[in-house]
């Protein structure tokens, strides 16, 4: 019998809100956390998109100056929702040897690396800075939370572009199951609101140009979607052995019931139509936490707002829960906050969690007019109350490379 | 050229930047590592930020002779002369 492992700590900053309080309440009403940008950068370089949705806290707010200097901005948004989710955890003493970190990011320090770029080409070698290497590199964020912690028992960086968030948890639970830490730090952080990026994700035509109306652009399964918005931020999990947490007495949110991993294999970006990828990874998570299709009454879908990407969700969904599927409420919380990249797996996965422990699915918005040939039962307008009694919850992830992960939490 | 005094304030203004040690820290008789646990990171880019400051070269080889924050003010004052 595998070990149980529990949820006992949740972090977030993100373009709704700078800690999880805040961000729950406006996942529950319904906002949107896009705007348009304000630098001169836009302009500069003739972007095609002039609109994202930044975190709502800037993390220098937040972080102390020096400690900040060290970190490149995706790290310090790890940072700040790493240490909302160990407090809120309450552990107050801990084997620093069992203690884990797995912490994601899909792109990791792009702001550094291209600010040292620039540096280097404006000023010479000698004014590039020393700290540069352990700011861009990609485990830079999993490190400074090791660093931050004291988390000994080593640290992970699961790289899986927009699927890295959700694959930190499926790391994190592994780690605990078979017995290599008792507490793992999960998380994904993502800062890549930087014209180079912009630039790329626009030629590949993946981001939305509804630059009229930046709060209305990120509209997941509405016939009108014309791609995602970017998003920064970061979430964090504390997940912990069940035993480990109940000695200590914590406050228990709900069961890691399963998680799984897997690839396409079919292309580099596009993502297979029947989604058979995705069927595989609902499946397998299902079947990891011994879970029936009845069970599941809330998704926390990937659902990016793309023209191509939101149908062969629902496809692997009807083909993974049956029937069932019409039972189920489904938010696309990214039609509010946008795509966090590396990070949205992470933020996806505490809303998720929240979802079960206060039986409320969040709101999708700018759900006009549904595209019909995704009927699912999408939680619009106003939040949904989820059933009592045992209850779980699933989260989808999917990234470039033919990347699915998916997490199912369980009601405790 | 700057005087001593102003070479001591503007390097003292580098290491609060950098470290936040407080300005009135950063006296000569201090030494970087052992006084003001600036690590090896940190002291190059104090290094670089003075040369950018003071308009002078501290070449590689030289920072590890910079052990107080006298030897600094001095090595940049020769260089400036």
């Amino acid at each position: 019998m595998a070990r149980k492992v529990v949820i006992t700590g949740l972090g977030a900053t993100t373009p709704i809100g700078g800690d999880v309080p805040t961000m729950w309440k406006n996942a529950l009403k319904g906002v949107s956390g896009a705007q348009t940008l304000e630098d001169d950068w836009v302009a500069k370089y003739e972007l095609p998109v002039h609109f994202a949705a930044r975190a709502s806290t800037p993390a220098l707010d937040v972080l102390g100056r020096v400690e900040a200097k060290r970190m490149d901005p995706s790290t310090q948004f790890g940072v700040v929702a790493a240490r909302e989710a160990w407090a809120d955890s309450g552990i107050a003493e801990i084997d620093h040897d069992r203690l884990a970190v797995a912490f994601a990011t899909g792109i990791g320090g792009v702001w550094t690396l291209l600010d040292a770029w620039d540096t280097l080409r404006e000023k010479g070698p000698r004014r590039v800075l020393p700290m540069t290497v352990p700011m861009l590199m990609p485990n830079g964020v999993a490190a400074a939370v090791s660093l931050d912690l004291g988390a000994r028992a080593g640290a992970h960086t699961p790289v899986s572009a927009c699927a890295s968030g959700t694959e930190a948890l499926h790391l994190g639970l592994d780690l605990i199951r078979s017995g290599k830490a008792d507490v793992v730090v999960c998380g994904g952080a993502e800062a890549a609101i930087h014209p180079m990026p912009i630039a790329a994700f626009a030629s590949m035509q993946a981001l939305s140009r509804r630059n009229d109306d930046p709060a209305g652009a990120s509209r997941p399964y509405d016939t009108a979607r014309d791609g995602f918005v970017m998003g920064e931020g970061a979430g964090a999990l504390v997940i912990e052995a069940e035993e480990h947490a109940l000695a200590r007495g914590a406050r228990i949110y709900c069961e890691l019931a399963g998680t799984s991993v897997t690839a396409d294999a079919y292309h580099i970006t596009a993502p297979d139509p029947q989604g058979l990828g995705a069927t595989r990874a609902l499946k397998a998570a299902m079947f990891d936490g011994r879970i029936q299709a009845e069970e599941v009454v809330h998704v926390n879908a990937h659902a990016t707002s793309t023209p191509v990407g939101d149908k062969p969700e629902y496809t692997a969904l009807r083909a993974a829960l049956g029937g069932h599927v019409d039972n189920v409420a489904v938010s696309a919380t990214k039609s509010q906050m946008g795509h966090l990249l590396g990070a949205s797996g992470a933020v996806e996965a505490v809303l998720t969690v929240l979802a079960v422990y206060e039986r409320k699915a969040p709101v999708t918005i700018n759900l006009d007019n549904q595209d019909p040939e995704i009927p699912l039962d999408v939680v619009t307008k106003t939040a949904r109350d989820l059933p009592s009694g045992s209850i779980v919850a699933l989260s989808n992830s999917f990234g470039f490379g033919g990347h699915n992960a998916v997490i199912a939490v369980r009601s405790i | 050229m700057a005087s001593n005094e102003e070479i001591l304030a503007g390097l003292a203004e580098i290491v609060n930047e950098e470290t936040g040690l407080a300005t009135e820290a950063v006296e000569l008789d201090k030494s970087f590592t052992e006084d003001l646990d600036i690590d090896s990171i940190s002291m190059m880019t104090i290094v670089v930020n003075a040369e950018e400051k003071f308009g002078v070269r501290i070449p590689d080889e030289e920072v590890k002779n910079l052990k107080t924050v006298g030897d600094a003010v001095s090595f940049i004052s020769n260089a400036q002369a």
